[in-house]
């Protein structure tokens, strides 16, 4: 059975490195996927078209940039972007895909499909394939996820992503709703992962199992939090499992060691804080956010995810954080 | 229209709506106003009904609304964001378009945040200024869902021509937390000179005095961070629980703000008969 691998490590990977990509990492890193048979990859800030920004970090070089030096190293495989509608515009999108992009996945809160509707119908109309990516689809029942991934399908996506923004789905949770979808929709049917509970290859399994046929991984897992499902690992994990990918093992295992390895600017583990995510419900880019404001006002970390996590806030409250981390500091100096 | 009936300026006359089943055409009746069901035609009909009509349909609509009214010499206060006329933020320029046939509200979001950001500004040159709104999804209608592109790029136009930043950003964000979240807004901004912290944060504390004046649920979530050149405020903005529960600040600010223009408006119009 053939299965659509997608890397992200040159979009979630993003935040990893800080937003600092540069033309350089991305050409070679876009040479050594395109090389290795990889179908799609995704390159844009962590956030989308249009994150760069104070609140989740300015990109070192222009995304647009970026975005060309990856179409230009590409023979087959096809580039991507991520879009938030509220963060990106349709302008945005019209930019980057008179640049030769191939794939737009539009992505909203796992309650709010109907934000994406223009995008998904402009995408539809530049000839762009077509994804519909439900964030942190932990937050909400079956019902809700099935009912919005219909939306989608309803504005022209041609495939739905389940998307573990927080990486704290087990595998049951994720049968569950990519089964339900496999069910009620015509299109194909996506799953992104996190590891922030080292479930990122096992859900990523079971997705598959339950009838995904696009997944998402990221070279040497460099990405949000604890990273993502390991591209190359899971290349290897599907081939034993006798899933076709089309994907050159060793190609890519030295794209991996040789481009992404060196520009790693911490070790892609799951720490403390990164479980944390997974444990409370997080969104996975809020980790290095925290780090930085628990530094800032003299606290723990793990104290701000939690709080944060208790606020139900969502992808892109990255503003919360510090309000948390100031209030955190500010009832610790009352008590004596 | 609850707080229209508290202005000492302005007289609730009549509620325009297109379903004559709506809750708001319900209750205007109820209040013992006039209420007309066939939206736009419906009050061309009966133009000498008013002086100044408050738009909140969509920025489609808002275009021939606009048309309309302005021909036959109707104020038109524009809470879409079609964004015709020019931008009126009540504490930064409140009378600066008075005279103009069509004034524009910006949107909620730059409603709460382009005070600040010229609080800042009138303290140090404000290179580059950025907004995150979050709202409940329950107060986000359909109408700014479709569009959701329209309110970044107008709230970032207005963050340059209104609050005076050299370059604005905007970033909307929906949030269906049940019980629903209130209304809040982070303001980033980077200035031209470092320091300057007590001045700012002075220059804020008053603005947030100025704009609790309209909107008394508007308030400072934590003292301003100053990082480097970097300046971030986070705000919070409660509802007065007119018509929508108290979380939905967003639409509050709107409304408590395009009344604080159709008062200045209505004051405008009795000066301007008074020469006369």
């Amino acid at each position: 059975m053939k299965l659509n691998v997608l890397d992200v490590t040159l979009r979630d990977g993003s935040h990893s490195v800080r937003h600092s990509f540069t033309v350089e990492q991305v050409r070679a890193a876009a040479k050594g996927l395109n090389a290795s048979g990889v179908p799609y990859f995704e390159v844009s800030h962590g956030d989308g078209l249009g994150g760069s920004s104070l609140q989740y970090g300015l990109s070192k070089t222009d995304e647009l940039k970026l975005i060309e030096a990856a179409v230009s190293e590409c023979t087959t495989s096809q580039v991507s972007v991520l879009l938030l509608p509220g963060i990106g515009t349709k302008e945005d999108l019209q930019s980057a895909a008179s640049l030769g992009v191939k794939m737009a996945r539009i992505a909203t809160h796992v309650t709010e499909a109907d934000i994406g509707a223009q995008h998904i119908e402009l995408a539809r109309s530049l000839g762009l394939k077509t994804v519909g990516f439900l964030m942190m689809s932990h937050m909400a029942p079956v019902e809700k996820i099935v009912e919005q991934a219909k939306l989608f399908e309803s504005y022209g996506a041609e495939i739905v992503y389940v998307t573990d923004s927080a990486g704290a789905m087990l595998p049951k949770d994720v049968t569950e709703r990519i089964s339900a979808l496999r069910q009620a929709l015509q299109c194909e049917i996506g799953f992104h992962a996190h590891n922030n509970l080292s479930m990122a290859l096992a859900n990523t399994i079971a997705a598959i199992k339950a009838g995904a046929t696009y997944v998402d991984g990221s070279m040497r897992a460099l990405g949000a939090g604890a990273g993502n499902t390991q591209t190359e690992v899971m290349a290897a994990v599907l081939e034993r499992l006798g899933y076709e990918t089309g994907i050159d093992l060793y190609n890519l295992i030295d794209t991996a060691n040789d481009v992404i390895a060196p520009l790693m600017q911490q070790p892609q583990e799951i720490t403390g804080s990164s479980l944390i995510l997974g444990y409370a419900g997080v969104y996975s880019s809020f980790l290095l956010h925290a780090q930085n404001a628990a530094e800032q006002f003299g606290i723990d970390e793990r104290d701000i995810l939690m709080k944060v996590g208790e606020m139900k806030a969502v992808g892109g409250q990255e503003d919360l954080i510090y309000e948390v981390a100031q209030n955190l500091a500010s009832k610790r100096e009352v008590v004596p | 229209m609850y707080k229209i009936e508290r202005s000492p300026y302005l007289e609730m006359s009549v509620m325009i709506g297109i379903d004559p089943d709506s809750d708001g055409l319900k209750r205007a009746a109820k209040r013992g106003y006039k209420t007309i069901s066939n939206g736009i035609d419906g009050l061309m009909d009966q133009l000498d009904l008013v002086d100044i009509v408050y738009d909140a349909t969509s920025a489609y609509a808002h275009k021939r609304h606009s048309e309309l009214l302005t021909a036959a010499n109707k104020k038109v206060i524009d809470l879409t964001p079609a964004a015709i006329g020019p931008f009126t933020v009540p504490p930064v320029n409140l009378r600066e378009h008075i005279d103009q046939p069509n004034v524009n509200m910006v949107t909620c979001g730059g409603q709460a945040t382009i005070p600040i950001i010229h609080a800042i500004h009138r303290v140090v040159p404000v290179d580059y200024a950025e907004i995150v709104a979050t709202i409940a999804s329950k107060s986000a209608g359909p109408g700014t869902r479709a569009n959701i592109d329209e309110f970044t790029r107008t709230t970032a136009k207005a963050i340059e021509m209104v609050g005076g930043a050299k370059k604005g950003k905007a970033i909307i964000i929906l949030n269906p937390a049940e019980p629903p979240i209130i209304m809040r807004d982070a303001i980033h901004v980077l200035v031209e000179e470092q320091g300057h912290e007590e001045a700012i944060s002075k220059s804020i504390h008053e603005m947030v005095a100025t704009v609790q004046k309209y909107v008394p649920g508007y308030q400072l979530k934590s003292e301003p961070i100053f990082d480097g050149n970097k300046v971030s405020v986070f705000i919070e903005v409660n509802g007065a629980a007119d018509y929508l529960p108290a979380y939905a600040g967003n639409l509050d600010i709107m409304t408590a703000a395009a009344v604080q223009v159709g008062n200045e408006m209505a004051l405008h119009l009795q000066q301007k008969e008074g020469v006369l």
